[in-house]
Parts: C-alpha cells; sequence; structure tokens
C-alpha cells in the first residue's frame, strides 16, 4: 500500500482531485487551476529525475519501472504539461462553444481531465498485466471521452464525440475478447506468466492463441491509428478541440506503442508464432505508411493533414515494431515517439493561435505568416520539416533509426516503401511551407498577436527539436 | 576545432546576421570573402605530402551507433572546398537583391553554401549526408519565391526528387555500415575504407533471395544491392539518366546564384561521394556485373540528353540540360576504376563547376536586360555589349572542352582513362572502349549546341531597341573573368590541382 502511495499516478491523481475540488468549491479562476496543474506536473516531472526516491514494489509482473516505462512516465507528464498550456491560449475559442451563461463554465473540467487521463496513461505504460492494461486504458479512454465532445455547441466536436466513443467501445469489445481468449488457454493474466506458461501450450492451441492475439492487436490498431483500423482518426481528430486533439496524437498513440510491444513480446518466444506476427506487423506497417502518406496528400485542412501524417508515423513506427529482431528497434521507437511529441505539439501550439485570429484551421489560412508573424511561421516551418524527416531535426534521427533496425532485421520491403512514402511527406508538409512564404498575405489581414509564454514554448520546442537532431544522445541514453 | 569548422560557421553566421537584419548583401559578400579567404589559408597550411585527412577534429555524437561530427580535409575535399567558396562568392557578387525579403534570398544562398562546404569537409558518412540535405529547403524557396517561369512545378519537382533520392542514398549508407562486422561498425569514412582494405568490409556477404508467393525471381548478393542502392542514390542527385528530368527544369526556373551553387557546387556532392564511398570501397567483383547497364545509362546522359541539349530554344534550359550532359564524362571516368579516369572525374568536378557557374552567371545578367532567353528574340547582342559577349565566348568555348581550358584537360584524362579501363579482350574492344569511342561524340554535341546558342544571341541583326543596352556591370564583369581566368589556369597547368587529388584517390 506504501508503494502505492508513494508511485507518481497517485500523486498525479491526487492533484487532479485537488483542483477538482478547488474548481468546484472556491472561486479560483479558471486560469489560476491550469497553471496551478502545470506547476504540479511540471514539479512531478522533475522530480522523476532525482534518484534515491524509494523504488516502487509491485508485485512482479503487474507493474514495471524498466527505463523504457519511466522514459514514457516522463512522456506522459511532458505533453499533458503542453497540453494544458495549449489549452489555455485555446480557452478563448473553447468558451464560445460551451452553452452556458455562467462565464468560464467547462473551462475547469477541460484544463483537469488531461491530468486524469495522463495518470491512466502512466499506469497504461508500466503495466505489466493484462487487467491492468484494461483497467488503465479505460480511465484513459474515458477521459478522452469527454474531452472530444467538449465543445457541446460545435457540430463537429459532437460527431467527433459520437464517432470515438463508439468507435471506442468497439475496441475495447475486442480487447477484452482477446484478452479473455488469451487468458482461457493460458490461465495467466500477467505477460510475465503467459511467457512462462507458453511453451507448454500445446501446439494445437497455437490458432486459438493467434486468434487471441489477434483480436488485442486489432483494439490496439484503434489506439495507434493503424491502418485498417484509422477511419475514426481524420473525423475525430478535425472535430476535437485543438489540445485534445494533439493530446490524442502523441499521449494515446504513444501509450499504443508500448502496450503493442509489451503485449507482442512474450509471444515471439514461440517458435513458429514468431514468423506470424511479424508477417502480421509487415503487412499493418506497409497498409499504415501507403494510407496515411497517399491520403495525406490532397488534404487541404491543417487539422486533418496532421491526422493523416499522424497514421503516416504510426507507419513508420510499425516498421520498428515489425523490426523487433533487431536489439535497436526498442529505442528507436522510444526516441522516435519523444520526437513525434516535439514537433506534433509545435505544430499544434502554432495551429492554435493561428485559428484563434483567423477562426479557421485551412491550409489557406496559413498564407503569408511569415509576414504576420515571423515567429508562428518559422515555429511551423520547424515542426514542419521535423515531421517530414530533414537532417538536423530530430524527425530525421527517428527515421534513421527505425531505418536502421529494418535494415538489420531484413525489412527490405518496408525500407523500400519507407523511403517512397518520405518523398511524398516532403510535398504534403512543404505545402504548408509554401503557404506560409510563398503565397501573399490576405488584404487588410491583422498581424497575430503571440504571448510571450507562446514565445518562449515555441522557442523551447524548436531547440528540443534541432538539439536532438544534431546531438541525439542523451534521449537515447534514457532509453536504454 | 578544427579550421574547417570556420568555414561552415561562417556562412551560417552571416545567413543569420542577414536575417536579423543587418544589410543582407553586404553580411552575405563579407561572409563569402572570409571563407574564400579562410580556405586559401587552409589551402597553404596543408601539407601535401602527408597522406590522409588533415586539420581533424572529432565530436563523438552517437558513440552506440558509431557516428561522431568528424571533420577533415584531405586532397580532393580541400579542391572541393575550393571551389565551394570560389562559386559562393561570384554567385552572391553577382546576385541581384530581390524586391522582397532580400535579407531571406541571401540567407538561403548561404545555406546552400554551408551545407555543400559541411558535406565536402565531413569525414563522418552521417553528417556528410545530412549537410547535403541541409540545403534542400533553402533551394526549395530559392526556386519557389524568386525563380522565374513555372517556378512552383520546378520548385516541388527538385525538392521531391531529391529528398527520394536521399533517402534511397541514405538506406544505401545504412546498408554499408551493417555490412561491417558487429562491434566495428563505425560511420567514420577512414574506418569504413579501413574494413575494405582489411576485406572486413563485406566478410558475411550472403545471397538475398527475392520471392514471390514461393517463386524466387531474384537473387542478388547483399553488397551487390547496396552497391547499386549508392550508385542509384548519388545517381539520382547528380542527374544520371534516366534520373535527370528534375535538373533543366529546375536550373532554368532559379534565380542565377541558386542556379550557380546548385549545378557548380551542390550537384557534386553525389560525385564526390562516389569517389570517396564507392570507388575505394566496393572490390571489382562486386562493381563489374553492372559496368555495361551503369555504362548505357552514362551514354544516355551524353548523347540522348546531348541531343535534347539541341533541340532546346530557350538559353536557360539548354544550361540545364548542357550540365545534365556533362555528368555523362564524369561518371565515364569513375566507372573506368583507374588513376588517371578517376583523377579526370574529380578535375572535371571542379572544371565543370566553375564553367557553368559562369554560363549561368552570364545568362542571369542576360535575362535581366532583355527580359527574355528565347533564342528567336535575340540576336546581334555582341554589337550592343561587347564584353558580355566575350566572357560569354570564352565560357562557351570552356563549356565544349576547347584545348586551354581545364574542362578539356579533364576529359582527355577520363577518355584515356576509360579507355585503358576493364578487362583486355583478345578479339577487338570492350566495352569500356566502345563507349568511350561514343562518348567522345559528346564533345561535337556540346560544341553544336553551345557555339548555335552564341550565334543566335550574340551575332545577326540587333534590334532597334536593345541598341543601347548597357554592357556587364564591373562587379560582376570581375567575378565572371575571375572564374573564367581559374579554368584558364587549371587549363594550362592541371598538376596544380591534380597533385592535390591523386594522392587522395590513390591512397590504398
Amino acid at each position: 500500500m506504501k508503494a502505492f502511495l508513494l508511485s507518481p499516478e497517485f500523486k498525479v491523481v491526487t492533484l487532479g482531485i485537488v483542483l477538482l475540488m478547488l474548481d468546484s468549491f472556491t472561486n479560483t479562476k479558471k486560469r489560476h487551476i491550469a497553471w496551478t496543474g502545470m506547476v504540479g506536473l511540471t514539479v512531478l516531472l522533475g522530480l522523476s529525475f532525482f534518484p534515491g526516491l524509494p523504488e516502487v514494489a509491485f508485485p512482479r509482473g503487474f507493474y514495471l519501472t524498466d527505463p523504457m516505462a519511466i522514459f514514457f512516465k516522463r512522456y506522459m507528464l511532458l505533453s499533458t504539461i503542453l497540453v494544458i498550456a495549449l489549452a489555455l491560449d485555446y480557452a478563448q475559442v473553447y468558451e464560445e462553444f460551451i452553452p452556458s451563461g455562467r462565464p468560464g463554465a467547462g473551462l475547469g473540467e477541460f484544463f483537469i481531465l488531461p491530468i486524469f487521463a495522463c495518470a491512466g496513461l502512466m499506469w497504461l505504460v508500466s503495466a505489466a498485466d493484462f487487467i491492468m492494461i484494461f483497467v488503465s486504458l479505460e480511465l484513459v479512454t474515458m477521459c478522452f471521452y469527454v474531452l472530444v465532445a467538449s465543445m457541446r455547441k460545435n457540430l463537429h466536436s459532437l460527431e467527433a464525440g459520437v464517432k470515438y466513443l463508439i468507435l471506442g467501445a468497439l475496441s475495447t469489445g475486442f480487447l477484452v475478447y482477446g484478452i479473455t481468449w488469451i487468458t482461457g488457454l493460458t490461465g495467466r493474466t500477467s505477460l510475465d506468466g503467459i511467457r512462462d506458461v507458453l511453451p507448454i501450450v500445446p501446439q494445437g492451441y497455437q490458432v486459438a492463441l493467434m486468434f487471441g492475439l489477434g483480436l488485442v492487436l486489432v483494439a490496439l490498431g484503434f489506439k495507434v491509428a493503424a491502418v485498417p483500423f484509422q477511419f475514426w482518426v481524420p473525423d475525430v481528430y478535425q472535430g476535437a478541440p485543438t489540445p485534445v486533439t494533439a493530446y490524442l496524437s502523441v499521449a494515446s498513440k504513444a501509450a499504443g506503442f508500448v502496450v503493442l510491444m509489451r503485449v507482442i513480446e512474450p509471444f515471439l518466444i514461440v517458435p513458429g508464432l514468431e514468423h506470424k506476427i511479424i508477417s502480421v506487423l509487415t503487412i499493418l506497417a506497409a497498409l499504415t505508411l501507403i494510407y496515411g502518406n497517399l491520403a495525406a496528400l490532397p488534404q487541404i485542412n491543417l487539422k486533418r493533414l496532421l491526422a493523416y501524417s499522424s497514421i503516416a508515423h504510426a507507419g513508420y513506427l510499425l516498421i520498428g515494431v515489425a523490426s523487433v529482431g533487431a536489439d535497436t528497434s526498442g529505442p528507436a521507437i522510444g526516441f522516435y515517439l519523444g520526437g513525434y511529441l516535439l514537433m506534433t505539439f509545435l505544430a499544434f501550439l502554432v495551429l492554435v493561435h493561428v485559428g484563434r485570429v483567423t477562426g479557421g484551421d485551412e491550409i489557406s489560412d496559413f498564407n503569408g505568416l511569415g509576414r504576420r508573424s515571423p515567429v508562428l511561421a518559422l515555429g511551423m516551418l520547424i515542426a514542419m520539416l521535423s515531421l517530414a524527416g530533414l537532417p538536423f531535426t530530430v524527425g530525421f534521427f527517428g527515421k534513421f533509426l527505425i531505418f536502421e533496425a529494418a535494415m538489420q532485421s531484413q525489412q527490405y520491403l518496408l525500407v523500400a516503401l519507407g523511403a517512397v512514402t518520405v518523398a511524398c511527406g516532403f510535398y504534403y508538409y512543404l505545402k504548408v511551407v509554401r503557404a506560409m512564404y510563398w503565397q501573399p498575405v490576405v488584404a487588410d489581414a491583422p498581424a497575430i498577436p503571440v504571448p510571450a509564454f507562446t514565445k518562449l514554448l515555441i522557442a523551447l520546442l524548436s531547440a528540443g527539436i534541432i538539439i536532438f537532431g544534431i546531438y541525439p544522445q542523451p534521449l537515447l541514453a534514457m532509453l536504454r | 576545432m578544427s579550421p574547417l569548422l570556420c568555414l561552415i560557421l561562417l556562412p551560417i553566421a552571416g545567413a543569420a546576421l542577414a536575417v536579423a537584419g543587418f544589410p543582407a548583401r553586404k553580411m552575405a559578400i563579407t561572409a563569402a570573402v572570409l571563407n574564400l579567404v579562410a580556405c586559401v589559408a587552409i589551402l597553404g597550411f596543408f601539407q601535401p605530402d602527408k597522406t590522409g585527412y588533415q586539420f581533424l577534429s572529432s565530436f563523438p555524437v552517437l558513440p552506440s551507433l558509431g557516428i561522431s561530427f568528424t571533420l577533415g580535409a584531405d586532397g580532393l575535399s580541400l579542391v572541393m572546398l575550393l571551389l565551394s567558396t570560389v562559386v559562393t562568392l561570384a554567385a552572391v557578387t553577382v546576385a541581384r537583391a530581390p524586391q522582397s525579403n532580400a535579407h531571406w534570398f541571401y540567407a538561403s544562398l548561404l545555406f546552400i553554401s554551408a551545407g555543400a562546404i559541411g558535406a565536402f569537409a565531413s569525414v563522418d558518412v552521417f553528417f556528410f549526408y545530412m549537410f547535403h540535405e541541409l540545403a534542400l529547403i533553402p533551394t526549395f524557396l530559392l526556386i519557389g519565391i524568386w525563380g522565374s517561369g513555372d517556378r512552383q512545378t520546378a520548385a516541388w519537382k527538385v525538392t521531391i526528387y531529391l529528398a527520394f533520392g536521399s533517402f534511397v542514398l541514405l538506406i544505401g549508407l545504412i546498408g554499408l555500415y551493417l555490412a561491417m562486422p558487429v562491434g566495428a561498425r563505425s560511420f567514420d569514412m577512414r574506418a569504413i575504407a579501413e574494413h575494405a582494405q582489411l576485406g572486413t568490409l563485406f566478410a558475411h556477404d550472403t545471397v538475398h533471395s527475392f520471392s514471390l508467393f514461393g517463386f524466387e525471381y531474384l537473387s542478388i548478393n547483399h553488397s551487390q544491392i547496396i552497391y547499386l542502392l549508392l550508385f542509384l542514390g548519388f545517381g539520382v542527385l547528380v542527374s544520371l539518366f534516366p534520373f535527370h528530368t528534375w535538373a533543366p527544369q529546375a536550373y532554368a526556373s532559379a534565380p542565377a546564384p541558386a542556379a550557380m551553387l546548385h549545378a557548380g557546387v551542390l550537384k557534386k556532392f553525389g560525385l564526390y561521394g562516389i569517389l570517396r564511398l564507392v570507388t575505394p570501397i566496393f572490390p571489382p567483383h562486386i562493381a563489374a556485373p553492372f559496368n555495361t547497364l551503369l555504362l548505357v545509362l552514362l551514354l544516355g546522359n551524353i548523347l540522348y540528353v546531348g541531343l535534347v541539349t539541341i533541340s532546346q530554344r530557350k538559353l536557360d534550359l539548354m544550361l540545364g540540360y548542357s550540365s545534365v550532359m556533362h555528368m555523362g564524362y564524369i561518371f565515364l571516368g569513375i566507372l573506368s576504376w583507374n588513376a588517371l579516369g578517376l583523377t579526370g572525374a574529380a578535375f572535371m568536378l571542379v572544371a565543370h563547376g566553375l564553367s557553368i557557374a559562369a554560363l549561368f552567371a552570364l545568362s542571369g545578367e542576360l535575362r535581366e536586360r532583355t527580359g527574355t532567353l528565347d533564342f528567336s528574340e535575340l540576336g546581334g547582342l555582341a554589337k550592343a555589349m561587347p564584353t558580355f559577349g566575350l566572357l560569354f565566348g570564352f565560357a562557351a568555348m570552356a563549356s565544349i572542352g576547347l584545348p586551354g581550358f581545364a574542362n578539356f584537360a579533364g576529359e582527355l584524362m577520363v577518355f584515356f582513362g576509360a579507355f585503358s579501363a576493364g578487362v583486355r579482350s583478345n578479339t577487338g574492344f570492350n566495352e569500356f572502349q566502345i563507349a568511350t569511342a561514343i562518348g567522345v561524340w559528346g564533345v561535337v554535341i556540346s560544341a553544336v549546341y553551345m557555339l548555335r546558342a552564341y550565334r543566335r544571341i550574340f551575332m545577326g541583326p540587333l534590334v532597334e531597341r536593345r541598341k543601347s543596352l548597357a554592357d556587364i556591370a564591373p562587379l560582376p564583369k570581375f567575378c565572371i573573368a575571375g572564374l573564367i581566368l581559374l579554368l584558364l589556369i587549371a587549363g594550362f597547368c592541371p598538376q596544380l590541382l591534380v597533385q592535390y587529388i591523386l594522392p587522395a584517390l590513390t591512397r590504398p
């Protein structure tokens, strides 16, 4: 019990509850709640770097504290801080769509729910037991159901909420059903236990085992937006409030990949099964790469473009998962996701500010941004180049590490496909660059004011993208 | 701390100052002049009698993968650095500040220069690759914003084509890295060369079979896949036929200084890469099976693209195609795989870089004055601007390969090298000799299009309204004359450059 009380997740939940109480029973300003949340999470993030705190001693095979889990706990904390920062900037747009006479109604939940989702995500990346995976995944998904649909006067947001709810529930169904099959065949729920039992599971059960694992893969495919389980992504991403979209595309996807890697790992030691699992992952990766990149080409709405690009990035990450044979694939995926956090949040941060002034998120709303607001344009330029995978940005190193792992495990088909789709990516990401720098400014377009805190965030994220793009060692060291 | 780092940082600092609001043109020219001076100074301190890289400095970036930021230069890279700094100075000097965003214009030019210099000064393959890519986005912006004609299409095409070629190249480089024995892998060029020499590079070369539904349709050695990937990746960047279609359009649409830098310096990256990473590393038995294929492709460059060049009706497109065509000679020199041919190829890198830069500078000046580059609308201009005509004549002659110019020396070495290459055949000519015999006709083709262009532009009747056209201004005149002078010096005394190039290429 003591170990549980000391775990970082518990502190995050406590923070969330305290903020919820403050919001309900005192007249604290909403902005101050957001700031308190950010400061609290930052303190927790800082504490995670101090060694010497008591080791969390959960029963074996239930809760992991390996380097990957610790890395991704920090990852979730950082992305939640950024989401709240985005939500602060987005609050003005958000309030227009809340049906209430009271100013600031609904804002408190908008700032606080991500904190609960964060706790769920942090449990998820440590989870080493199917029960734990399921419960924490539900905690995350419940928060997202509310967050996606929370702009209740906006039809797109409501549509997104319904779609996310139905497909989320469907994928939960797949997950539980798959877990049932696997547990039924092995008699264990913990991944460690399954690893111990699998070698003695009779040969005849392999088809059934594969079926159960397949169902789990389908459910996780929904979470990471792998083709053919991606169809909810564009509409939900476009309709959801922009900070929630960013949260979905970064934190939720990252957690999905961590769980995916953890879940398939025990099954790989079974002879005969490894080959099949890798084949399935290869096909998923190939489809995701092709679909994500080709569908992104004609997009004219930036949020939708980013949705398809997030599918495309899931494709590159799946190349990494399909290369599990290489010992570098785990760190490569972690590094890629780390870079993905920086560049995606930078893109969404700029999008929030441009959207607030222009009232839309079409690419044409970015026309002439280079003149209207050089800071925002430069930030977006760096984000887009990094997403495209240009050297000297973290996005390039991510792709390099993924390709290296794939070459090592001889996934030549995926590597060849990756090279083609990277070229596709250059086209659609540079479309935004073209709008910002080539296209003329719309007549009488107002200059876009950028608050100092946003400037600081843009500077920090850009610096992170470039520094880790030149010197990736610190980030990689955390993963090993 | 290597002095080579200064060469990279100076243009970047110039670009940063220009963006920060200092007078852009002055900053750019200052940075370029300082860089040229620094490069000449480095050349002065270079010891030609020592083998291996000099001015080394290294900073580990990713020790687990053997990546480090290592700078160093040997004779070949120094010659390329000299070419880069000379062309950069010429490009920023002849550049005319555009109406809008002049600071971004000059910053982009300096970034292309920094990318090329960084690539030539890198000893680590990874950074060698990264620096080249640094130039991709400035090119996109330069063509897209300040270009002419169908600039948007050209900008998209060049960017996507080069991005694709670069990733093919990247995969080849990763393959080369993985071909080294586990535990001793490194991206350092010296380490790769050492492995190649010790025979540990492709020690575990296995056959890879591609099969579809159980039917094997291709079996090929891993080493050969890597060879092809590297050759194709570099080939796309150098506009090897049939991957050349991005080049003419991009050069025609790009503003003159961008075309000078790209065609004159940056495109040489691919050939330099082959000289560094393919010819000294792959044993002949891996490369030989592809000789015929590559010879056919490079003859496509010389003959097919040459004929396409003849049919051009506009000067900018003609120059673009001619620069693609000349890559064929350089490939021929490289494929010959002997010291003479390789030296000739490296020599031609410099010669072609200088001559195409001079030609693009002149073509930009011409567009500025007359507003058109269409042969049918030009004529008799030598009467209005005699100095301009003289300079163009010299540059055109250099490009054709007239004796006395560096291009001639380079072509001669390439042809001699190629003719003596390959296995001697008792029954007749071998493939290299046949290819050389065909390739020589390229010189005639260049003479046809260059001389015709000269006639159409500078001879014949002069239109009345062009009688008062101003001759070339002193500053551009000085720059272009300087480029031509360098071509003449290198043409009369090729040994000046060969003494640096040859030891770098024949190092064990």
